[in-house]
């Protein structure tokens, strides 16, 4: 037993076990809430963490977050706020049928994003240059606290786990393009790009907890 | 009753053993007659309202808050008691007296190590006088370790990181086991030590001439005992099967590959290098994690195990 | 005719000779058309068969220990085989076959069904959910064939940091499980919410979807911490980054902390369906209005938030401060209440009921007694001083043993008989599922009772040689186990013979009244042919079925003119 709803073009995409659109799409969004609730929980594991390590050693975290650029940091905050920003624009876009100006604003996160993984790559180069490397593999001696690796452990995960949802992200935002283009999202069906959109924003908001929590430690 | 109770539980050989025991009787014997109680209710209603054709009519009783309220409240009541008695022996169990004999405690994979005030250590073996408070503190050379004493009721974790400690009055003099409670690998069931509750009078004594060698042993006759006290069974087999480490039967005089390449002769230096210092050279195919031994046993004993292993390739 | 809102069809029971010819079972066809469909009830048989699978394979683990325990020495394998052994067995049982058993496979077939939807929320999610549990299932293979590991199923550092076996790509195996767990739980949540059928409200829902929810709520929250607390392990063995190693300034603590913030909510993502099942057999087999709705259905969500705030208490002797194990034991106490008041709900549901003994209802008495144990137990493992002698030995192995495989597993075969005929179109054969069922509960007490007595004698876990004093209790142990294996052959052999050979069942054999079995059995490819209405409790036991009515909803398409035709 197929779909069974009138195949009109704008239709086509309301799967046969929902009753209309309204419920798909409340279906739809719903799920994505829980699912960031998960991802909000699994970094909040990796906060605790941080949370007791800095209440063991609160002189090294200090120590430790001035090797830190907070310049380059800063820089990439403005880039995920802006990029924030495009993609709320896009979903806008696209809901008014401006498909065009959509696939733009698209395009527009996806450069922000990669310029935040390129300045990310940056940041880590310097690092490893040092001979600053998670683990067993630290060789850096310009703290003067033993645990210093500690904080650097701490630190790749954190900025490793967010840069990894960071290029799921692109992926993403990637899909969503070619989907715009292909004529798949507008203002008829746009769940996917809002949801897209809602992970993008949790991808930016842990970036705005990580960067004061690692880079600006007094 | 009381005679079913003496069998589940090992004998009461610590001051707070009774009162331990007194809390899980009263925990099983409550349970008991709460467990009784529903299933003969069950088995009542089985039997009475059991169908009897396929038009049974039922009534709808669909809440009864006085019974509701009774069968919340009832077990509230109950937790509350066992969650205060039971809180009432942790206290006891996690507070040492301050007139305690101390014994520093090292568990490592897969032996016990005990280091009295007065500086003499046993390992496996640990002598505690009666009727006085032990205070035992552990800490860990390796993984996670946990010092249970089940005649005494005590169990403790013991840590690589950090000092636990644990502590016990015994009641009675002889003999009771100690267990490793919290899984370490391999050795982790062979890794039991024995309590010796000595007298007061004896304990002293003891302390006077137990911790001394025995020096009219025969060197290799000690070095087998050494062989057992020392935990060295845990690793090693006497007749040529692996275990954890290689078996020292016929090891003396042969040639060792070791694990970066090269070849060393098991002589007498080389077997008293692997028992001070075991990782410098470890044979190829086994991990390298055997605990050293330096400081935890004397030249005598040292001597004694080269001399066993040397008497075992003879054999 | 179809927009006549208020039309009612009568619900009737569908004999033998009626039953459709056309099912979710042959809509399609072609090994395919299961490993990719995305119809509820297919994955959820595509789940059902899975951990049965692993079932076995735990269990078989379990007896080559049982056999290994007949003597305090060497028997049959050696330490370290021994070690992986108990960890495989533990592993397999808890992460492949306990977390997905209720919700994956009962769960997926019925919650769709016992709401009136045509299938979960995200079908395709669901699809992908059973492939992820697959492909952590091979990666668990994978590190097995790789020199398998030994550290127990806790994977407690700094043991599992520095032994030699294969703990990366395990607890890679667990990461992507939870995943899996996490999707199934998303979509139960979002299809509960979303897409009840109309006059299916809170207060109509089945206790089995209440139990479900509940179930899916702690997925939801526990498992991302799972993930993370894996992932950290991984990243120590792989990186060394310490924050686990005490050589590196890390705390082995602080991993069983974050271990059991995840592992203790997980047994209750492992018993809390079990109960939501218990309530449908209860009712169901003693023909009566479950006592206590609300209270039941409230206590699982109470159970799963209390849940959330007792994992300390595995941890009273690891060196956390007196002062948690305290307030830790306090709060323990306080599962006991929602756990208590349910069993006395299901006791005061069969007073002055119309009791039938049948093997489902055999399973949900079994329950009630070994369940009991199993909490009652748990009261005494809880008291501080108690625990102190009592963790770490048999006694706890039995104690769990008495929860998961007493309740979980003694529910999932009470369930598995109950839906059986509604799954397959074909009824089991009762007199052998009675005789099982005895063999089990028999059996299971054989083997798992001498445990507690050993335990409370301080017979230490996870031991390789014990002793010698309790090797009797060890063999009567090891007999019991293996009878009990051969109760679950006799149960594998004559369900699959059931399959060829046994009856077809018709639509309702139990007189049931939640919604699945108003659905034909086995039942149509989208379920129901219509959007029901729903007019009726699920224990609306006291009037007769025939006297049932089922709304049908305004429905603009041909499916509604064909159910018109039947409606009176």
């Amino acid at each position: 037993m197929g779909n069974h709803s009138v195949a009109t073009g704008k239709k086509s995409h309301l799967q046969h076990h929902f009753v209309d659109e309204d419920q798909q799409f409340e279906s739809s969004k719903f799920g994505m809430w829980i699912f960031l609730v998960t991802e909000v929980l699994m970094f909040g594991g990796l906060f605790v963490a941080y949370i007791i390590y800095r209440s063991w050693h609160p002189d090294l975290f200090y120590m430790a977050a001035q090797e830190l650029d907070v310049a380059l940091g800063a820089t990439n905050t403005v880039v995920l706020i802006g990029s924030s920003l495009t993609i709320a624009l896009a979903i806008r876009a696209i809901q008014l049928d401006k498909i065009k100006a959509g696939i733009n604003y698209l395009v527009a996160t996806i450069g922000l994003a990669a310029t935040f993984m390129i300045i990310k790559y940056f940041e880590y180069m310097d690092k490893f240059g040092k001979g600053i490397y998670p683990g067993s593999a630290y060789s850096y001696d310009g703290i003067g606290h033993d645990m210093a690796v500690n904080f650097f452990s701490i630190y790749y995960m954190m900025t490793g786990l967010h840069g990894i949802h960071v290029v799921i992200g692109i992926g993403l935002i990637g899909w969503m393009t070619i989907k715009a283009k292909k004529g798949l999202i507008h203002s008829g069906y746009y769940t996917p790009v809002e949801n897209t959109g809602l992970f993008w924003h949790l991808v930016d908001i842990i970036w705005i907890f990580l960067f004061p929590l690692l880079y600006l430690i007094d | 009753m009381n005679r079913i109770f003496e069998y589940l539980l090992p004998p009461q050989r610590s001051t707070v053993a009774s009162e331990v025991d007194s809390l899980f009787t009263f925990i099983n014997v409550t349970g008991f007659i709460l467990f009784m109680g529903i299933m003969i209710t069950i088995l009542i209603f089985v039997i009475k309202y059991r169908r009897k054709s396929e038009d049974d009519v039922t009534p709808v009783i669909t809440h009864n808050s006085i019974l509701e309220v009774t069968w919340t409240v009832i077990p509230i009541i109950l937790i509350l008691i066992v969650f205060s008695w039971g809180f009432r022996g942790f206290l006891t169990l996690s507070t040492p007296p301050s007139n305690a004999y101390e014994i520093n405690v090292t568990a490592a994979a897969w032996f016990w190590e005990f280091r009295y005030p007065d500086g003499g250590t046993t390992m496996n073996e640990v002598y505690v006088p009666v009727d006085r408070p032990v205070k035992f503190i552990m800490r860990s050379d390796d993984y996670l370790h946990s010092m249970y004493i089940p005649d005494f009721r005590v169990k403790m974790d013991v840590l690589p990181n950090r000092y636990t400690t644990a502590w016990f009055e015994a009641t009675d003099t002889g003999q009771s086991l100690l267990f490793c409670a919290e899984y370490c690998g391999t050795g982790h069931s062979d890794m039991l030590a024995t309590v010796h509750v000595l007298s007061g009078n004896d304990f002293e004594e003891w302390l006077e001439t137990g911790l001394e060698v025995d020096e009219d042993m025969p060197l290799a006759e000690l070095g087998e005992q050494t062989f057992t006290s020392a935990g060295c069974n845990a690793c090693h087999t006497l007749d040529g099967t692996d275990r954890i480490g290689p078996s020292l039967a016929g090891l003396f005089g042969t040639d060792r590959e070791l694990d970066d390449g090269s070849v060393v002769e098991a002589d007498e230096d080389y077997l008293r290098r692997s028992l001070l210092d075991p990782q410098a050279e470890v044979t190829a195919g086994y991990p390298a994690n055997m605990p050293s031994y330096a400081g935890r046993l004397n030249e005598r004993q040292i001597d004694g195990l080269i001399a066993f292993i040397k008497e075992l390739q003879d054999e | 005719m179809a927009d006549n809102k208020a039309q009612t069809l009568k619900i009737r029971e569908f004999p033998v000779e009626e039953n459709p010819e056309h099912t979710y079972l042959n809509a399609e066809k072609g090994i395919w058309s299961w490993l990719f469909t995305v119809d509820h009830k297919r994955i959820g048989l595509l789940y059902l068969f899975s951990i049965t699978l692993f079932f076995f394979v735990g269990g078989l683990l379990a007896l080559l220990l049982r056999t290994e325990l007949l003597t305090p020495a060497q028997s049959i394998i050696d330490a370290d085989t021994y070690n992986q052994i108990f960890t495989l067995h533990g592993a397999i049982m808890i992460f492949l076959f306990i977390i997905p058993s209720i919700p994956a496979a009962l769960g997926n077939f019925f919650l769709p069904m016992m709401i009136g939807a045509k299938d979960v929320a995200f079908p395709r999610l669901n699809l992908a959910s059973w492939w992820i549990y697959i492909f952590g299932a091979l990666f668990a293979l994978y590190s097995i064939i790789t020199g398998a590991v030994d550290t127990g199923w806790t994977f407690y550092t700094p043991y599992s940091t520095q032994t030699g076996t294969s703990v990366v790509s395990m607890t890679f195996a667990v990461f992507i499980l939870g995943f899996s767990s996490i999707l199934t739980g998303i979509n139960f949540i979002v299809t509960l919410h979303k897409l009840r059928s109309p006059g299916l409200s809170w207060s109509r829902m089945p206790l089995f979807l209440w139990s479900l929810y509940a179930t899916a709520i702690i997925q939801i929250l526990a498992t991302p911490i799972l993930a993370i607390t894996v992932l950290l392990l991984a990243m120590e063995r792989i990186l060394g980054i310490g924050i686990f190693d005490p050589t590196m300034g890390g705390d082995p603590v602080l991993y069983q902390h974050f271990f059991w913030f995840y592992s203790h909510p997980a047994v209750y993502i492992m018993i809390v369906p079990a109960f939501g099942i218990i309530s449908e057999l209860i009712s169901t087999f003693s023909r009566k209005t479950i006592f206590g709705y609300w209270a039941i259905a409230l206590s699982s969500l109470a159970i799963a938030f209390i849940g959330f705030l007792v994992w300390g208490h595995h941890m009273f002797v690891s060196g956390q401060s007196e002062l948690s194990s305290v307030v830790f034991s306090f709060l323990t106490f306080f599962v006991g209440v929602p756990t208590g008041i349910k069993i006395f709900n299901w006791v005061a549901t069969m007073y002055k009921g119309s009791i039938d003994l049948k093997t489902p209802m055999l399973y949900a008495l079994s329950f009630l007694f070994l369940f009991t144990i199993g909490g009652l137990t748990g009261i005494m493992i809880g008291a501080l001083s108690v625990n102190v002698h009592l963790h770490d030995t048999y006694y706890i192995v039995a104690h769990f043993h008495y929860v998961m495989m007493g309740g979980t597993v003694i529910a999932l075969l009470g369930g598995l008989h109950y839906w059986w005929p509604k799954m397959t179109g074909r009824m089991y054969n009762e007199l052998w599922g009675r005789i099982t069922c005895g063999i089990i509960f028999v059996s299971f007490n054989m083997t798992f009772l001498p445990q507690f007595i050993m335990g409370s004698q301080g017979m230490p876990r996870r031991y390789f040689n014990y002793v010698d004093q309790f090797q009797g209790l060890h063999q009567f142990s090891t007999i019991g186990s293996y009878i009990l294996g051969l109760g679950f052959m006799i149960m594998l052999v004559y369900l699959v013979w059931s399959l060829f050979y046994g009856p077809k069942a018709s639509s309702n054999p139990w007189k049931a009244r939640s919604l699945e079995w108003m659905a034909s059995s086995p039942p149509a490819h989208h379920n129901f042919e219509y959007t029901p209405v729903i007019l009726h409790g699920p224990y609306d036991h006291h009037q007769p079925i025939r006297e049932f009515h089922m709304g049908v909803a305004k429905e603009a398409d041909e499916q509604t003119t064909e159910a018109e035709r039947e409606t009176t």
